[in-house]
């Protein structure tokens, strides 16, 4: 029991690594700044909770029980990388590209990023009545 | 026994992740791609964190692998609101 734990937790070490150096990889090799968006955040996320994972149930080789806490973290990164992500790409967006370049978004008002009215202002949040 | 070579494999492979992420912060062209290597150096540091804890046994690290993913994620996010509208908390 404990070797298959043990087997189980190489792997997902070794898994964990692996993703890792991925998404490090192609963050350095992808041409475009907007590819290079996708391998960290994807890959890097993925090796990363892998080897919390891992440390969750490293514990419980000694007879200590599963630490759950490592979990909060792995939860935590996958929440906040496409949020991280999302905002990188905005950045991208408005320090590029000019607002005539970008197509209409069919919503009738201006993209958000280029929306100099975003946020709305505390008068149009609670309109006079 | 398989577990050691295991843990030496991923430490390895995640500094290195670290000096692919350097490299990338500073060649990188744009300043989004800088924010972006930050962004994973700070995850990658919190991998090595948590691989150390394995390391030794303990359980001590946890909060300061909590503090990374927390200051990783709050810097990105307010360096992307400077860029985007000159100021973080309007």
């Amino acid at each position: 029991m404990t070797f298959a734990l043990e087997i189980v937790i190489a792997a997902f070490l070794v898994a964990g690594g692996i993703f890792g150096l991925i998404g490090s990889y192609g963050l350095l090799r992808l041409r475009d700044p907007m590819q290079r968006l996708h391998a960290p955040t994807k890959a890097t996320t993925i090796g990363v909770g892998t080897a919390l994972v891992a440390s969750a149930f490293h514990l419980a080789l000694q007879g200590q029980g599963v630490s759950w806490h490592e979990l909060m973290i792995a939860i935590f990164l996958l929440l906040t990388a496409p949020v991280s992500a999302l905002f990188l790409a905005k950045t991208h967006i408005f320090r590029t590209f000019p607002k005539s370049d970008l197509p209409d978004p069919g919503t009738g008002t201006p993209w958000a990023t280029h929306d100099a009215a975003w946020p709305a202002k505390p008068d149009r949040i609670n309109p006079p009545s | 026994m398989i577990l050691s070579y295991a843990l030496d494999f991923a430490i390895g492979a995640f500094g290195l992740c670290l000096v692919l992420n350097l490299i990338r912060l500073f060649t990188g062209p744009t300043l989004t791609d800088r924010i972006l290597a930050v962004d994973t150096m700070t995850v990658n540091a919190l991998a090595l964190v948590m691989l150390t804890t394995v390391r030794s046994g303990s359980n001590l690290l946890f909060e300061a692998a909590l503090l990374l993913a927390l200051t990783g994620f709050i810097g990105t996010v307010a360096y992307c609101k400077f860029l985007l509208r000159g100021s973080i908390i309007e």
